[in-house]
């Protein structure tokens, strides 16, 4: 593709592959971008596991982003220890409620989940938007009358301390990666959350057992939704502006983390722990692929563009996975039948 | 208030919300049909993009626009032949590869844009028919005979399709691909064909209602849809995958859109809460849905892939 | 877990790649600072919300750029680098932080979204000037201009003349959300045209989107039906209310580039920024060694704003003396289009 578009591809990947990993600063963006990619993935996971869909993402985020600035713009004087865990939690809050929505929805009136979600994305981004240009823009805008749609500078004790100096990784990753963790041990060690992979494995058979499928549900894309509104929290508190800023879209805050989640989530297995790299390499990917766009100076849809190609790549990948992994069960069970023989 | 009630503003309101609901509705029947045999497509706001763009180009090349309509449709087949052969032959995740779909398209139709067109320049669509002596019916000639070609179109694919589902053999194979896919093996048809065909089917619909948007947008732009193809997949939901069911939810969406508009232009919804307002379609379609509780279940095998022999 | 080892492998691979290729990192200082000698050339790079090639915001400040690398002499005297389609705001950081990381002598941050980021990047990057807009905010900054323009001045003039075009009394307007930029503009027009006329009727439409053409359709045919028959709007979806306007002959007036290319035979005249008008003081000040903390503004009185008339529309000889007069006025005082107000 770059070919076509009249630039040196060998320059271009170059470029990508250092943008991504070339130096502290470059691997640093590049695990910031995977936080919110591994939130959402392992959310995602969740939901999976349930089989339920949640593409309600972005919806999720900002509420959850929301939440978080709204707890940070109430209480600004609290002392950091308690402000920063308290817009953590927030955030988780705030996308918990987001996600429990479509949950009840599809729970107890069955509305299917696409079909909240997709709506619920919609009315998120204009929550967002209402609240910023109206009661929460910074006071400061008013004054000088430039009306930018933005918050004011958040409470310094709420900033996500860094783990590097001058750079933008900060406590987000630890989080993320515990997360997941914890997410693991949740689905496979704990009576709740094997429930929640035996509603999804077996719909009927769970039910004839006895457990709820409705209440899986809603939980599923609760805590889904919850690890999307972290994600949002960690945008804003970790972010550079440190301020919730807006252009209008859903995307232009959450970097269509929403939907590339998913992705990185296939990506890892759809497995909690295997979101964890697989969010790191997609986050590089996408890294990468702006810094491409510096260097070689193509168009910045190219990197759209990429990002799809990258997916449906993904996609595609995970088939020949999948089949490897068939073909060496197959032949290991033979191997064993030939051995069992008499 | 009184001025929303005019007989012009009126007019306007509804005959904007049915142009509106246009490309909403050749997606989300599209959609349907596939989902009906068994499989999601979430890629389609991508495919409406690329169909879309298609469309422009063709016109702002050659001004023509059935030539336009022809080439939407044949990039609508060919997505749809990469996301039947995603789905159903190597069995991909179909809400995730959907959505690679649906990012690629984006970005395709952005660059291709960006490459080949530049600033964006406008183009003619097709033109509002004039049907003899209804067209020219007070009130309702304007409000329903002064459409162009392809919101009849659109429109007339619900009947259609409803026929083709419910009292023909391949809409019987379909229903059942999506039901009973096993079954349907037994028979000696083809689930894969079935799928393939639905799924190429309603991707090509998807990319002639993007075209049909630009048609009547006059331009093309970076993410001209602004997500119509989620809400066209939202209202397959909405409709209970029955093409009546989906026109219903499209004419709701659309009307809601525009008296929306509506009201705020005429200053009865104040400026200050102008951004609730616009929620206000999403959140009338959800509570529709409440109101309505469905009974109908969705196609036992959705997104579920058929492997031969279990 | 095999999906687990391919992927982690994967990131081994990538990982080591990548140190074989980099060189440990693409950090160069910018050492070269701006005395500006004259044998480099003066290194400009943008960074954009929307495509360069939008006909909108982003266009206009790279054809400032590319006009004035032509006074300077073409790309041996001045080097232009850009990256657009950066909606994402932390994206747009990374760019503006690789920019002055790569040595470039000024980087303009083009989008209100981006300000807040670069206040904290700045001081990081002592050598390098930073310009951001809209708006006029240097946040104490030595390295920091900002610039804004004053839309609400061409809005004033199109208001007067949209007022007098009109027969039906009713005028449209189409905005994205009620922020920035979009808002000066609209506060603008509506003084100009009450200014002009005190019977107008102003059909004011915030859509919620930027972006979404067919609302910004949508809305532009709900204004017609309340009457109006000129319609104007700012932001990019605006292209789709010009659809609607071209067909139902309606004219229009357009903001923040010339769009009568967009429909040549109802688009009247248009509010163009020329930025370059900035960017030429902005290059005096840093080669005379003054790196920031000034704020500009263009406006009709120096140039940087300007009406640019659709050569194919038949404006009657009255309305364009109008809008001359107008402009005068604004010019030189005694006109006083409403600027954006504390507290409003």
């Amino acid at each position: 593709m770059l070919l076509i578009l009249g630039a040196d591809p060998i320059k271009g990947f170059g470029a990508m592959v250092q943008g991504a990993f070339g130096g502290v600063r470059q691997l640093s963006d590049t695990a910031a971008k995977a936080v919110p990619l591994l939130l959402v993935g392992v959310g995602i996971t969740i939901a999976f596991r349930a089989n339920v869909i949640n593409i309600g993402g972005e919806g999720q985020i900002v509420f959850g982003a929301l939440f978080a600035t709204g707890f940070a713009l109430l209480f600004p004087n609290l002392p950091g220890w308690l402000l920063l865990p308290g817009v953590l939690i927030a955030g988780f809050v705030g996308g918990a409620f987001w996600g429990a929505i479509p949950g009840a929805l599809k729970a107890y009136f069955n509305v299917n989940e696409i079909l909240s979600t997709i709506m619920l994305n919609i009315v998120a981004v204009q929550v967002m938007n209402f609240l910023l240009q109206g009661p929460w823009m910074d006071p400061g805008e008013i004054e000088r009358g430039s009306r930018i749609p933005q918050t004011t500078r958040l409470a310094k004790q709420a900033d996500l301390p860094l783990l590097i100096k001058n750079s933008r990784l900060n406590i987000g990753l630890l989080i993320a990666i515990v997360a997941a963790v914890l997410v693991y041990i949740f689905l496979w060690r704990m009576t709740e959350g094997f429930r929640i992979r035996a509603v999804g494995f077996n719909p009927h058979a769970s039910r004839y057992a006895g457990m709820h499928v409705q209440h899986r549900v809603v939980l599923a894309l609760t805590l889904s939704g919850a690890l999307c509104g972290l994600a949002g929290a960690i945008l804003v508190f970790g972010s550079e502006a440190h301020r919730f800023v807006t252009d209008g879209s859903a995307g232009g805050f959450t970097g269509s983390a929403g939907f590339n989640g998913i992705v990185a989530a296939l990506f890892g297995g759809l497995h909690p722990l295997g979101t964890i790299p697989a969010s790191f390499l997609f986050g590089a990917l996408l890294v990468g692929a702006n810094k491409l766009q510096r260097a070689v100076q193509v168009p910045g849809a190219l990197i759209v563009a990429l990002n799809g190609l990258i997916v449906v790549f993904v996609v595609s990948s995970d088939i020949w996975k999948r089949r490897l992994a068939q073909r060496i069960q197959l032949s290991t069970s033979r191997a064993n039948e030939a051995g069992d023989e008499p | 208030m009184s001025e929303f009630f005019s007989a012009a503003a009126l007019v306007t309101t509804i005959g904007a919300g049915i142009r509106y609901a246009t490309s909403y509705l050749y997606a989300a029947i599209g959609e349907t049909f596939g989902q009906r045999s068994g499989v999601l497509n979430l890629g389609v706001d991508g495919i409406m993009l690329l169909g879309a763009f298609g469309a422009y180009y063709v016109v702002l090349k050659t001004g023509d626009l059935w030539l336009a309509l022809f080439v939407a449709a044949v990039v609508g087949l060919i997505m749809g032949l990469a996301m039947a052969f995603a789905s159903v032959t190597l069995q991909a995740e179909q809400g995730i590869s959907g959505i690679g779909f649906y990012l690629f398209g984006l970005g395709m139709s952005d660059l291709l844009f960006q490459k080949l067109v530049g600033t964006p320049l406008p183009i003619s669509g097709f033109p509002e028919l004039h049907i003899p002596w209804l067209s020219d019916l007070p009130i309702v000639g304007e409000l329903l005979f002064s459409h162009s070609l392809l919101v009849y179109g659109a429109f007339l694919l619900v009947p259609i399709g409803t026929y083709v589902l419910n009292n023909t053999t391949i809409g019987l194979k379909i229903r059942s691909a999506g039901e009973n896919p096993a079954a349907v093996d037994t028979l000696g048809v083809s689930v894969a064909r079935v799928r393939y065909g639905t799924v190429m089917f309603g991707s090509m619909l998807a990319a002639i209602g993007g075209a049909a948007l630009t048609t009547e947008l006059g331009i093309f732009q970076q993410n001209l849809t602004a997500g119509q193809g989620f809400i066209a997949v939202a209202l397959v939901y909405f409709g209970a995958w029955k093409p009546v069911g989906v026109m219903y939810g499209a004419l709701l969406y659309g009307l809601v859109t525009s008296v929306v508009s509506q009201l705020k232009t005429l200053g009865i919804i104040p400026r200050s809460v102008s951004d609730l307002a616009s929620m206000l379609p999403a959140v009338i379609t959800i509570l529709a849905l409440v109101i309505a509780v469905q009974r109908e279940r969705q196609p036992a095998a959705l997104t579920k892939p058929y492997e031969r022999g279990g | 877990m095999k999906r687990l080892s391919t992927t982690g492998i994967l990131v081994l691979v990538f990982a080591l790649v990548a140190a074989a290729c980099g060189s440990g990192g693409t950090t160069t200082t910018a050492a070269s600072g701006t005395t500006g000698a004259s044998t480099e050339p003066f290194k400009v790079a943008m960074v954009a919300p929307s495509a360069v090639t939008d006909l909108a915001f982003s266009q206009s400040m790279y054809d400032a750029l590319l006009a004035v690398q032509q006074e300077m002499g073409g790309e041996s005297a001045m080097e232009i680098a850009y990256s657009d389609n950066l909606f994402v705001v932390d994206d747009a950081a990374a760019a503006i932080r690789d920019y002055a990381d790569e040595g470039y002598d000024l980087v303009i941050a083009h989008g209100s979204q981006f300000g807040s980021s670069l206040q904290e990047i700045a001081p990081n990057y002592p050598d390098t000037s930073f310009a951001w807009g809209t708006a006029g905010e240097t946040y104490g900054q030595p390295n920091i201009f900002a610039y804004e323009a004053a839309s609400e001045e061409g809005g004033y003039v199109e208001g007067v003349m949209a007022a007098a075009l009109s027969t039906s009394g009713v005028l449209g307007v189409i905005g994205p959300i009620e922020v920035g930029d979009a808002a000066r503009y609209v506060n603008g027009f509506k003084a100009g045209a009450e200014a002009q006329s005190s019977t107008i009727d102003i059909k004011v439409n915030y859509t919620g989107s930027f972006s979404d053409t067919a609302l910004a359709a949508t809305a532009a045919n709900t204004e017609i039906a309340a009457g109006a028959d000129v319609l104007t709007g700012t932001a990019q979806m605006v292209t789709g209310a010009i659809g609607v306007a071209k067909g139902d002959n309606i004219p229009w007036f357009g903001t923040q580039a010339d769009q009568t290319q967009l429909a040549p035979s109802i688009v009247v005249a248009s509010q163009v920024y020329h930025w370059e008008v900035v960017i030429r003081q902005i290059i005096d000040l840093m080669n005379q060694g003054t790196m920031g903390a000034q704020s500009f503004v263009i406006n009709l009185a120096n140039g940087g704003e300007a009406i640019a008339y659709n050569p194919d529309y038949a404006l009657p000889d009255d309305v364009k003396q109008l809008a001359v007069d107008t402009i005068k006025g604004i010019s030189d005082g005694s006109i006083n289009p409403p600027r954006p107000a504390a507290g409003s």
